[in-house]
């Protein structure tokens, strides 16, 4: 069912790990998001990247996808060096990764049908009626088959995700991202999130990266976790491992023990006196 | 000296927005001229839907304005004309200042509100939903995706509309003609067309398509910048459109001169 993809200079037999950061920085206008972030992401493997608000964990995911640029360091994706390749590679890389982003970011004026469809439509030359049996089997693997013809703004907050999960499906990607896949939604649709994303795992083999803070969906989809805080990478590690571990910030984020309200308060003018936090602020407004 | 600083940085930010309009523009020119012939087909469909929206919805509106602007037109001239007796040359009047200048401009002033406005709204909500965003990580050029099909629709509209335009207000100045000039329908007619020269359409029509260029920019790029949420999109559409105001008047005036001083040869 693999659409008939151009693989232009992208190896199928690729065995190294399918992530690679090695010493990652990113900052907006002048103030360091990211202090160099290290780690590698394995074929098959579900990695969760947790982290408080405005802890750069949203930063990160956008930089793998290609959406921000590193100031410096490397993102290597698939043993591509993502930020050295050209327009045309990265376009081929990026048909092989899917993105499911926090609000759905499905297209207000198309169809549920037409959204998936659309990435079909543009990178391959599938005949409109295989398009339609694609885009019906890859609603049918979300659990909304039947809503093709339904736009966005008539689905609930759960189903908008899930279709946008479909089309983030649509072009078989071998690398799937979720950014804050349970935010907004009550406590049973989350964990049906949390379901399809095991299901996805364990009939594909896809590698999966998961931004969240919800330790209940983390524990129950991470193979491995890494905790991000202030942009350094403070623990990289198996649920067991995290569970154990005795690094006071990793038990402070999973105990959820409150920040002592002092510390808080100087971080909070410590920010505000920062010489370039002003014009920092829309780009992390943004990146939620 | 803190003043000359705040004047070179005004300076500087001025011509760096003239450089992002100028290569917003010229990669929406790349996506519609050069990239079908790359392999990177024109998405025809959205380009129709636009023009649908920007052009033939617009006509309703554009009439009544621009039928309103040519009896205006009529009046004004006639109340100094008639001071020398030459009511009669109210047609030429009319006809002339209509396709060299208020045609293409009032053309241009109606499809900022209408269309310039939208590409703002629509782009920024686009941006704030992480829409764009979406169709980069499909390898989904935004440019080509949604700019290029509003610039090919907006640079074959805005013609079309302005030759429309000049049309209305000639009919508009002929009521003026036929009721208070001693014209008939026709005599006014003919006489509107005598006035005018091949070159007096022709400028007015290379304006009006340089308009379209200036529009569709300034309305994208507007919502392309939008960061934040709704409400930053209800200011990129107003900077949308005093922009596109300023802009328009200002290619009007560089190309006016530029007529009028190839016309001295």
């Amino acid at each position: 069912m693999a659409p008939s993809v151009d693989n232009l200079g992208v190896d199928d037999s690729f065995g190294g790990p399918m992530i690679s950061l090695r010493d990652l920085r990113v900052s907006y206008s002048g103030r360091e998001i990211l202090h160099g972030i290290n780690f590698d992401v394995q074929r098959g493997e579900t990695l969760v990247i947790l982290g408080g608000s405005g802890s750069g964990k949203s930063t990160l995911l956008r930089t793998l996808v290609g959406l921000e640029k590193p100031t410096s360091g490397e993102v290597w994706i698939r043993g591509k060096n993502f930020s050295a390749i050209s327009e045309v590679e990265r376009d081929e890389i990026r048909k092989r990764l899917g993105m499911s982003f926090q609000g759905g970011a499905l297209f207000g004026s198309m169809t549920v049908g037409e959204n998936v469809a659309l990435p079909l439509e543009e990178h391959t030359k599938l005949e409109p009626t295989t398009v339609e049996i694609m885009v019906r089997l890859k609603l049918d693997q979300v659990g909304l088959s039947g809503f093709e013809d339904f736009l966005p703004s008539q689905l609930s907050g759960g189903m908008k995700k899930r279709a946008a999960v479909a089309r983030a499906l649509a072009m078989d990607p071998e690398i799937l991202f979720f950014d804050e896949p349970s935010a907004g939604l009550d406590p049973i649709i989350a964990a049906g999130i949390d379901q399809l994303i095991l299901e996805l795992k364990k009939a594909f083999h896809m590698t999966i990266i998961v931004v969240t803070h919800e330790l209940a969906s983390a524990f129950l989809i991470a193979d491995r976790m890494v905790l991000i805080n202030k942009g350094d990478v403070v623990a990289l590690g198996t649920a067991e491992e995290m569970k154990n571990s005795k690094h006071p910030r990793v038990r402070q984020f999973l105990d959820r023990i409150p920040e002592p309200a002092v510390a808080q308060e100087l971080d909070y003018l410590q920010m505000l006196t920062e010489p370039s936090s002003k014009s920092g602020e829309g780009r992390q407004g943004k990146s939620r | 000296m803190e003043f000359f600083g705040k004047i070179g940085s005004s300076v500087e930010g001025s011509l760096a927005y003239v450089g992002s309009l100028t290569s917003l523009a010229g990669r929406a020119a790349y996506f519609t001229f050069i990239g079908p012939f790359q392999g990177q087909p024109l998405r025809f469909q959205r380009a129709v839907s636009q023009a649908m929206e920007a052009g033939v919805r617009c006509i309703p509106i554009l009439s009544l304005i621009t039928f309103f602007i040519g009896l205006i037109l009529a009046l004004q001239a006639a109340y100094e004309l008639r001071r020398f007796g030459a009511v009669s040359f109210v047609a030429s009047a009319v006809a002339l200042s209509m396709t060299r200048e208020l045609g293409p401009l009032i053309t241009a002033v109606i499809v900022i509100g209408r269309s310039g406005s939208a590409f703002a709204a629509e782009l920024g909500t686009m941006k704030v939903s992480e829409e764009i965003d979406a169709l980069e990580t499909m390898a989904i050029n935004p440019v080509s995706f949604l700019v290029a099909p509003k610039f090919v629709a907006m640079i074959l509209m805005l013609p079309c509309l302005t030759i429309w335009a000049n049309f209305m207000g000639i009919l508009g100045g002929s009521v003026f003609g036929v009721l208070q000039a001693d014209f008939t329908f026709w005599r006014y007619i003919i006489a509107s067309l005598d006035a005018l020269f091949m070159r007096d359409v022709i400028t007015g029509l290379i304006k009006s398509f340089m308009f379209g260029v200036t529009i569709t920019a300034v309305g994208c790029l507007e919502g392309l910048n939008t960061t934040g949420g709704a409400e930053q999109v209800g200011r990129s559409t107003t900077r949308a459109v005093v922009m596109s105001i300023f802009l328009v008047i200002l290619v009007d005036l560089v190309f006016t001169m530029l007529f009028y001083f190839l016309g001295e040869h």
